[in-house]
């Protein structure tokens, strides 16, 4: 084997694994992106039911609910413009509070409620979820910085 | 004033690696040695600066000086003291300080025991790593200064986040940070030889030994923060492809394919560009990593602060040393003499593979993790890539992986038998079938990734030994020779073989937590009991217990099995009172094959309780691999042909007795 076939044999099979990468990723890219809704993206986009997707606002001082099992929550997500029923079964985590933002992930139900099958809180109290701060900018219900300023002097 | 002097310290460290990354490069270039001893004090003093600076903060820290505004954001008075001097790096501009502190033990570790080097190549290569350190310590200088003070000093201050008060904090960033820098070594050593237009075995030899130190510390600190992640409940598990996650997995997989790929030039004097670039990539994506981290584009708790002018002064970096570094390689690769022709079915042929496939992979995740920055920042709306997604495009690409790791080790360099080492692997192929078989019998079918991933640790383990087998010649000597050779075998050859099985222990561990976990949630009342498989969790009492610097209920459940306790477990439902924020401290009983996990959730008023049960089968496997994997790593290093300052004549005089 002459260098330069060696090196036609290598490039071949890197670019066969690199189309292989590159169609499994846009296969994936049609099945699993995750995307996020606000209420009034909800309200006002075609939403697909039964699929995957996250939303996020805030939630409604005094809308949470218990059911009698002691574990299924409802309770409202709103951008203080239109608002989503949300219904969840489990542990919430601990930065959950009525008034605070909130991102869950889950898939919306033909009555337009929505299911949620997590509830997330990877961010402190100190900072509001980015898509929550996004969504309420475009709502125009966003108050200052203050509240995402983190700990920056 | 200590906060001051260490300040300043700063401040002249920023001097020294000015001088640092100018004379010695300059001098190699002129051939002058006065300038290239530069490099050695040049890196010590640069060592000794930066670690005055850390430990003065670190008494402000420990003092509780409360004039210091670092201080006052990340610590209080009642702050139990292990969080006192760990809450250094719970932030960001400590976390920078040990950063860059790091970067500096690494280079006044090679002008310590790099006696060996060519000075050339020292003066180089230590140079480089000075740039980098000029790059950060601008960064804190300018737009992160741990030293501030605070006029009128508060009397005490906002506590460190409560989710970061755990002994995770202790281990998991230095180990990681560790890793993260340690790429620095590969990439200093990297521009050096580029600057050089010179790679050959020598070079591969000096590199390896920090690539391989880094790649131990990266993969302990992953497997701590993985770790961390499954007891701290709410971050997702111990794996939930979180971006964060992701920007440490990246240069681990890159990293272990520049491991491998440097062993080929060292050993065939081939792949040299490759090896060059993939030292160039690894780092760079550590950067990424903390651009990603540190800018606050990607929200979770690592995200200390939300300043856009951080990131853009990182992402200013990135480019800078990236894509400097790469359009060196542009420029200077083609001068490498690439060695001699290899055949595709030999050693070096698959690592080659090796290294194309963890590639591949590493791109994989790259596209998921940046995929949704890059639509945000083009206006194509929010996306969010999780598991499915990974497990749709990184497990197919790494399962080859997997099985040509089985392979690879038993064929020989330059031409070698594939039937042959098919043949001998003919009892790790049936042991991953009958592996298979017995898990889909035991699950009554059990999810087809399951059965694959339960198949690929059986074939990597059996291989594994297979491969030991065939080396000490079981079978074909008696035993006491194969015993003899076994200890006789040497250190990098053993850590491979530890390593090796360390990733099957871990795929075992992986297999089992995604497929078998069992959760049960309930609203469980005092004396209640819960089942969960065979086991009965019930729930004993519920009381109120005080910290220091928290209260918190406290759950105790006994567990048993058949009538018999099998274990008591305290769950923790706390408040931090400073902060005012709530944590779950998770109860865990582990018996190696599989963990209990209970989790006290929030009270419903009525006496009932919302509680979390989790049964995890084989989780602890996981860090049981990472363990091993470590091992393998730290037996590998110790191999005295990659010790650093190996005196050349004991090699040569070791050589010439063999011969002889």
């Amino acid at each position: 084997m002459t260098r330069k076939r060696q090196r036609l044999v290598i490039l071949l099979v890197a670019l066969l694994l690199g189309g292989g990468a590159t169609a499994l990723v846009l296969n994936a890219f049609n099945d699993n992106l995750v995307f996020f809704y606000s209420p009034t993206d909800l309200k006002t986009k075609p939403v697909p039911v039964g699929r995957s997707l996250r939303i996020g606002g805030l939630v409604e001082e005094g809308s949470v609910k218990r059911d009698s099992d002691g574990v299924t929550l409802h309770f409202t997500v709103t951008d203080l413009k239109n608002r989503v029923a949300v219904s969840y079964s489990g542990v919430l985590p601990d930065l959950f509070r009525e008034g605070q933002g909130v991102v869950a992930e889950g898939t919306l139900s033909a009555d337009g409620n929505f299911q949620a099958r997590s509830v997330l809180a990877k961010h402190d109290e100190r900072y509001m979820p980015r898509e929550v701060a996004e969504a309420l900018k475009k709502s125009g219900e966003w108050h200052g910085d203050d509240s995402t300023a983190g700990t920056t002097p | 004033m200590i906060v001051e002097l260490g300040h300043y310290a700063l401040i002249l460290a920023f001097a020294v690696a000015m001088l640092q990354s100018t004379i010695p490069v300059i001098g190699a270039q002129r051939n002058n040695a006065r300038w290239m001893a530069v490099a050695k004090p040049g890196a010590i003093t640069l060592f000794l600066l930066i670690a005055f600076a850390f430990a003065s903060l670190m008494r402000a820290h420990i003092l509780s000086d409360f004039s210091v505004r670092n201080v006052v954001e990340n610590s209080h008075s009642l702050k139990p003291m292990l969080y006192k001097i760990t809450g250094l790096w719970g932030n960001h501009e400590g976390s920078l300080l040990l950063w860059v502190l790091i970067l500096a033990i690494y280079g006044a570790a090679v002008a310590l025991f790099g006696n060996r080097l060519p000075t050339r190549l020292k003066a180089r290569a230590l140079g480089v790593q000075a740039m980098v350190a000029l790059g950060f310590l601008a960064f804190m200088l300018f737009t992160s200064d741990p030293f501030e003070r605070m006029f009128p000093a508060p009397p005490d201050g906002n506590d460190l986040n409560p989710l970061l008060q755990d002994p995770g904090l202790a281990f998991h960033p230095p180990m990681l940070y560790l890793g993260y820098v340690g790429f620095s070594m590969a990439f200093s050593f990297a521009i050096a030889a580029l600057i050089e237009g010179k790679v050959d075995a020598a070079w591969a030899r000096w590199v390896r030994p920090w690539t391989l130190a880094a790649w131990i510390a990266l993969t302990a600190g992953i497997g701590l923060g993985s770790w961390w992640a499954y007891y701290e409940l709410g971050w997702g598990g111990w794996w939930y492809w979180d971006p964060v996650e992701n920007a440490s997995f990246m240069p681990w997989l890159l990293g272990t394919a520049l491991l491998h790929s440097a062993i080929v030039v060292e050993k065939r004097d081939a792949l040299k560009a490759w090896c060059i670039l993939l030292a160039i990539l690894t780092f760079g994506l550590s950067l990424i990593g903390t651009f990603l981290v540190r800018s606050g584009v990607l929200t979770s708790v690592h995200a200390f602060a939300l300043d856009p002018a951080r990131g853009i002064f990182v992402l200013a970096l990135l480019v800078l040393y990236v894509g400097g570094a790469l359009a060196l390689f542009a420029w200077r690769a083609p001068a490498l003499k690439g060695g001699g022709l290899f055949q595709p079915v030999s050693r070096e042929g698959a690592l080659l593979l090796n290294n194309l496939l963890l590639a591949t992979a590493c791109a994989t995740v790259f596209i998921g993790t940046l995929y949704p920055l890059f639509l945000d920042v083009t206006g194509g709306g929010t996306v969010s890539v999780g598991p499915p997604f990974y497990n749709a495009t990184f497990l197919p690409v790494i399962l080859p992986m997997l099985l040509l790791m089985g392979v690879g080790p038993l064929l020989a360099w330059k031409r070698a038998d594939l039937a042959g080492a098919l043949t001998r692997l003919w009892i790790a192929g049936a042991a991953a079938l009958a592996i298979a078989a017995l898990t889909w019998w035991l699950h009554r079918g059990g999810p087809l990734l399951a059965l694959v991933g339960m198949a690929a640790g059986s074939w990597v383990a059996v291989s594994v030994f297979v491969e030991l087998g065939t080396r000490i010649g079981i079978g074909r000597n008696g035993m006491a020779t194969s015993l003899r050779r076994l200890f006789q075998l040497p250190r990098s050859a053993v850590g491979m073989t530890v390593a090796h099985l360390g990733l099957a222990i871990a795929i075992f561990g992986i297999t089992g937590a995604a497929a078998w976990k069992e959760e049960h949630v309930a609203n469980l009342a005092v004396g209640q009991s819960l089942d969960l498989g065979a086991y009965e969790f019930r729930l004993d009492e519920a009381r109120r217990i005080d910290g220091v610097n928290y209260w918190a209920y406290r759950g105790r459940f006994t567990v048993s099995r058949d009538g018999e306790t099998v274990a008591t477990l305290y769950p923790e439902r706390r408040l931090y009172w400073v902060q005012h924020m709530p944590t779950t401290e998770a109860a865990i009983h582990t018996n190696g094959l599989a963990d209990l996990y209970a989790v006290l959730g929030e009270p419903d008023g009525k006496g009932g309780w919302t509680v979390r049960l989790y049964r995890e089968p084989l989780v602890a496997l996981i860090w049981g691999g990472v363990l091993v994997m470590v091992l393998g790593g730290l037996v590998s290093l110790s191999d005295r042909r990659y010790r650093v300052g190996a005196p050349a004549q004991r090699r040569a005089a070791i050589a010439t007795a063999r011969a002889a």
